[in-house]
């Protein structure tokens, strides 16, 4: 199905689309305060969108540096060029572990990977520990947010899927109950799992470790427990030093959620003695964006979602509405570089309003890029799929006779035509909303007329 | 003349000369009673934005030259649109041959507010207009020529229009809840994502009737097209007016 589709769907629903709509607003407002409280909020941007633009420019040398300097800590050092590669790594590392059951705390790379159904086709059991990915787990959704991975559903719901699952009272809604619940339910699985998946929020080139942040603290409870850490890194994750971080950390949790900083912030250097770390460095396709120059800067984004809270169509339709594993604004200018077709109406789905740029905290023309997708996909549908309008708009406007013609006819016709005419199925503008009433000359009659 | 106020181009976008001619009027006679010298070069049609904004800009080659021809010899050309300024000035594609002039247009562009604001230094127009008044800021506008501040950005409030408006004897200007978000037009995207392209304008009305607005306005005619369609098919007394239209009525 296409966006438009997919949109009209979640529409039908006008309470729920409401309370989205609201509850992702609310989250934007919440950042929009606690970056007004930064004075220097603004030169921030500026910052990590500089540092993001000379990782990105020097990033083969970064990622050796980061390699070099890793496997000095005593972490093992993987490449994956595709998801394949990547799913068969982590499996191995698991087979040589003889490890059946696996915790994982929130990953947008193990989500684009496909890892969970590729580790349960060879009989391993994928735990979710975040919460929110948790509950579309037992769903057997994808996350619809990537910060908020069950944004989508009410608290009535997960306390019904608590209910079956968790075995929870019925009708309870309580929040904190229900959280409880998941906590004793998680705490096995913590205790049981050998090997713990984790993703990366920051990379250091300069000492080798790796940051991840999480508001529950499940990266570092599955990580300690657990013989063996296994973290799946995007390639353009890297950032040059330490102190980046200061930018990083204090533009992240501010963009995602308005929070001042995640709660965790947790660094991995060396493995415990008799532990394990192994990283996984993941291309598949990011070096083909690279190679992009247009949309190249897309690889800046640090998977805060504040392009999703503050966009009207995200806040509007859903994330399952994108059909692909990041939504929203940058997922739409993401998604078309894996497969341009089956994303082609992603960047269509945009006024271009352009607040999504606004709200990056690193900056990505994302606006600017959805313009530049549209010109990539028409180039791959050819003549065929343009309308009728679009071949005769060029010829009109470059002929000022045309022009003139063809307007005085649409107006003489929205004069004359009956309402019943006007307003036919075909004429999608006046499904839900009314023409203006044509005036009896244009404007170019008026000055003729009157000042010429 | 020429050598005290200078010569303004008239850019009258397309739908606006075919549906709001009084628009055009408007910003045209606004423009005469603060003494700019004002012509509309004959011949001008459309900028092509609907064209390039639905992935055909490679089209638009002839319909751009056209246009940097038609208003080649003016000192500034002014557009009571926002959105039809900004893809002028952004979109336009390169067009060889013409690389100076359309450099000299890129610069020489602008919208209806920000030639009176920032061309003729106008910080307070006196006249009256006694309405309860809201405002839709258009996204092109605010966010690509930055015509007001974005909420999304930290930085010191600004409206150019509202400096205008303001002023004006009577007027009640009305704050929004949400001041900035888009009213879902978006161009070819009001029919290709009609469903939320009217959820978002119905969300926007709403905001607007709920502080009791009395007249719309805006530097948009297409962003209150959609919303007046809407508004008119659910039979709400709203009034809309182009903030030319506002302008002319007050100082007259």
């Amino acid at each position: 199905m296409t966006h438009p589709e997919n949109a009209a769907e979640f529409l039908k629903d006008s309470e729920k689309s409401k309370w989205h709509d609201e509850t992702l607003w609310f989250v934007r407002d919440k950042r929009d305060k606690v970056s007004k409280g930064i004075p220097e909020w603004e030169q921030l941007r500026e910052l990590a969108s500089g540092i993001k633009d000379n990782v990105l420019a020097n990033l083969a040398d970064y990622l050796e540096e980061f390699e070099r300097n890793a496997t000095k800590n005593g972490i093992i050092v993987h490449w994956a060029a595709d998801s394949e590669e990547h799913n068969r790594l982590v499996l191995e590392i698991l087979q040589q572990q003889n490890c059946k059951a696996v915790v994982k705390s929130k990953s947008i790379l193990t989500e684009e990977c496909h890892l969970n159904p590729y580790l349960e086709k060879h009989g391993v059991d994928v735990v979710d520990t975040d919460l929110g990915e948790r509950i579309v787990q037992f769903l057997n959704q994808p996350p619809s947010h990537i910060v908020l991975p069950a944004i989508h559903l009410k608290k009535r719901e997960i306390s019904e899927l608590f209910h079956e699952k968790l075995q929870t009272e019925k009708g309870n809604e309580d929040p904190a109950y229900l959280t409880q619940a998941a906590r004793v339910h998680l705490r096995e699985k913590f205790f049981a799992a050998k090997v713990a998946i984790t993703g990366v929020n920051f990379g250091i080139a300069e000492t080798g470790e790796f940051v991840v942040c999480t508001n529950e603290g499940n990266a570092d409870m599955g990580v300690h427990l657990a013989d063996v850490h296994i973290a799946c890194m995007g390639i353009e994750k890297i950032l040059p030093r330490r102190k980046d971080l200061g930018v990083f950390l204090r533009l992240l949790a501010r963009s995602a959620t308005g929070q001042p900083i995640t709660n965790y912030n947790s660094h991995f250097r060396n493995p415990s003695p008799g532990k394990e770390i192994h990283i996984i460095l993941v291309d598949n396709g990011r070096t083909a964006q690279l190679a992009r120059e247009k949309f190249r800067n897309s690889l800046k984004c640090i998977r805060c979602g504040a392009c999703m809270n503050t966009c009207p169509i995200y806040r509007r339709s859903g994330g399952f509405s994108y059909n692909s594993t990041v939504p929203g604004p940058i997922g739409s200018i993401l998604s078309p570089g894996l497969d341009l077709k089956k994303h082609s109406s992603l960047p269509f789905a945009s006024t271009l309003c352009g607040s999504c740029t606004d709200v990056c905290p690193v900056k990505i023309n994302i606006h600017e890029q959805l313009y530049e997708w549209r010109q990539e996909v028409t180039k791959t549908q050819g003549e065929f799929a343009k309308g009728l309008s679009m071949k005769l708009a060029n010829g009109i406007f470059k002929s000022p006779l045309a022009y003139k013609i063809s307007g005085s006819l649409m107006r003489n016709a929205l004069k004359s035509l009956p309402n019943s005419l006007i307003y036919h199925p075909l004429n999608i503008w006046g499904k839900n909303r009314n023409l203006p009433d044509p005036p009896t000359e244009s404007f170019q009659q008026w000055y003729r007329k009157n000042r010429s | 003349m020429k050598t005290n106020s200078p010569s303004v181009a008239l850019f009258i976008p397309c739908y606006v000369d075919q549906f709001y001619p009084q628009v055009g009027i408007a910003t045209l006679e606004l423009l005469e009673k603060l003494g700019c010298q004002v012509t509309y070069p004959s011949g001008q049609t459309c900028c092509g934005q609907p064209l390039a904004n639905a992935g055909y800009a490679r089209d638009t080659v002839g319909t751009a030259t056209h246009f940097i021809e038609t208003f080649n010899d003016y000192d500034y050309v002014v557009c009571p649109s926002g959105s039809c300024t900004l893809h002028v000035k952004d979109h336009f594609p390169a067009i060889a041959g013409l690389q100076k002039e359309q450099e000299a247009l890129e610069h020489k562009i602008f919208e209806l507010v920000e030639f009176i604001t920032d061309i003729l230094k106008i910080e307070r127009l006196e006249g009256k207009f006694p309405h309860r008044v809201s405002f839709h800021s258009s996204c092109h506008g605010q966010r690509g020529l930055h015509l007001s501040s974005g909420s999304e950005l930290n930085q010191p409030p600004f409206n150019k229009a509202r400096k205008l408006l303001e002023n004006l004897e009577g007027l009640d200007w009305v704050e929004l809840t949400r001041t900035d978000e888009c009213c879902g037009f978006g161009g070819t995207f009001a029919v290709t994502e009609e469903a939320l392209s009217i959820q978002m304008g119905k969300d926007r009305l709403e905001d607007h009737l709920q502080h009791k607005t009395e007249i719309l306005t805006g530097g948009d005619m297409s962003c209150i097209m959609h919303l007046q369609g809407i508004a008119t098919r659910s039979k709400q007394e709203l009034k809309f007016l182009h903030l030319a239209e506002i302008l002319n009525q007050a100082l007259s």
